[in-house]
């Protein structure tokens, strides 16, 4: 086993970067990213990492060269939040485009504005689409040990696909917990070397990021949408092979006290660890109330939300992120999207909360658990529609 | 022209390379841009001084001699830009409008 140390979770994640022996950091510096970034700076410059830091001068530039670095056949990381996210915008769609299997933590904050530095999910959900596989995680050792799990599934010549990991920002990534470092062992065990599908070199000339005409680009959308939805396997590999080398074992969808729950909160990131008292809370009150986290985002494990949730009579999800104008937040409007037409289909409802670091309490989710009950009394409908900013004063 | 890549009509999903890569070169040689085409370059050739300009200046390569060193575009590449009509020295060159 690994040594257990008390560590700030950002130079936790970039000790995890450390150990993946990563050829190449291009990154720009970001609240609240910066610390992970910063500390790779210093690795580097210390000679305790034998990579190539360049310190580019826009987010757009990080993901350039990222994409460039990864072309070339280096293992590559970046890091980046909210506004900085925005800025590479363009390249983060090109680097999934072109398959590369760069991986990218993104320190969640809102996405401005109002201008804000402190942690939602509004960042992510602007680049939902971007074709990444995505995950979101809930502490320190979650996150060190994706660093690792990324590197092996993004590059699994099977995959081949850049992996984005989704951490709390402050909330997670400046806080001091207890860390579990692998064992170098235990890395050689897991992580195997990277071997591109593709690579730039002179010995064998190809062509990237080349035009796509109207008669293939249909063609290319496909394979791209195939590519990650065959990627779920080798994701689930990685999580089993992990177990195996560590004892720690993820899954896409996780469940806690759904036995004879007939109300499941459902969370992605953070919030996870907070729902979990306000759930030990309810049940010792005897509520049958339970709890799924969503960890893999991207690709959407349908039928995994579909089993975790299987008779459940309500579902609250939670949302750290708004869609304007449409179906409130984008993870209930996925959870509605995998539940429809199931067989007695749970009334759900959505709470749009926790937005720029804003707390929310074990109380808190307590008393959405009232409101739920309150809205599906006698089976009443609760539509699209109906989502609700918690906590918002009038 | 050797066939390097099949064409877009038989190219399905399956068919592209990972990340969309090209890894045979100078297969953009097949790629058809005639068929961008508007208008066609005829050459007058009781005007035609034989001087090459048409073939210097076109952006495609498409333009090649034939016998008695004439000029004349080949149509599988000519996307009918009118850059050889507006240089000849001559104005041997009318552009043609096509009608399918």
């Amino acid at each position: 086993m690994g040594k257990r140390i008390g560590i700030e979770n950002s130079i936790a994640a970039a000790e995890a970067v450390k150990m993946a022996d990563v050829d190449v950091v291009a990154a720009y510096p970001i609240t609240p990213q910066t610390h992970i970034v910063e500390h790779l700076a210093e690795l580097v410059a210390d000679g305790d990492l034998d990579a190539e830091f360049i310190p580019v001068e826009s987010e757009h530039s990080a993901m350039s060269v990222c994409c460039g670095s990864s072309a070339a056949g280096a293992r590559t990381f970046t890091c980046t939040s909210a506004q900085g996210l925005a800025l590479m915008n363009e390249i983060v769609f090109i680097a999934a485009s072109l398959r590369l299997p760069i991986v990218m933590i993104l320190a969640n904050r809102s996405l401005s504005g109002p201008l804000s530095i402190w942690n939602d999910h509004t960042d992510a959900m602007s680049v939902r689409d971007c074709g990444w596989i995505q995950v979101f995680v809930e502490n320190g050792q979650d996150l060190f040990d994706h660093v690792l799990w990324a590197y092996r599934v993004g590059e699994d010549p099977r995959v081949s696909l850049p992996v984005m990991i989704n951490i709390d920002g402050f909330i997670v990534t400046h806080v001091i917990e207890a860390v579990e470092y692998w064992e170098e062992d235990q890395v050689k065990r897991y992580l195997p070397e990277f071997k591109p599908v593709n690579v730039l070199h002179p010995d064998k000339p190809v062509t990237m990021g080349a035009f796509g005409v109207p008669g293939i680009f249909s063609e290319a959308k496909k394979a791209q949408d195939e590519a990650i939805l065959a990627s779920r396997p080798y994701i689930l590999e990685g999580w089993k092979e992990m177990a195996k080398v560590i004892g720690r074992e993820y899954r896409p969808v996780e469940s806690y006290k759904t036995e004879g729950a007939e109300t499941v909160f459902l969370t992605m990131g953070s919030f996870g660890e907070t729902v979990s008292i306000a759930v030990d809370t309810l049940r010792g009150q005897g509520k049958p109330v339970g709890q799924v986290k969503l960890r893999l985002w991207r690709p959407f494990p349908f039928n995994e939300i579909r089993e975790a949730l299987a008779g459940v009579k309500r579902v609250i999800v939670i949302d750290r992120a708004i869609s304007y104008g449409g179906p409130g937040g984008p993870v209930a409007s996925e959870i509605r999207a995998a539940l429809y037409k199931e067989k007695n289909m749970p009334a759900i409802t959505n709470f749009l909360c926790g937005f720029a670091g804003r707390d929310v309490t074990p109380d808190d989710f307590m008393k959405m658990y009232e409101k739920t009950l309150e809205l599906t009394k006698r089976g009443a409908k609760v539509r699209e529609e109906d989502y609700i900013f918690y906590g918002v004063r009038e | 022209m050797a066939k390097i890549v099949k064409s877009e009509e038989e190219l399905g999903w399956k068919d592209i390379e990972v990340g969309c890569t090209v890894s045979q070169p100078g297969n953009a040689a097949q790629y058809k841009v005639g068929d961008w085409r508007s208008s066609r370059p005829i050459w007058d050739h009781a005007k035609c001084v034989k001087c090459g300009v048409c073939f210097l200046f076109c952006p495609d390569a498409a333009i090649h001699k034939i016998e008695e060193s004439y000029f004349e575009a080949d149509l599988y590449y000519c996307k009918g830009c009118g850059i050889c009509a507006h240089e000849c020295p001559t104005r041997c060159i009318t552009m043609i409008e096509e009608t399918e």
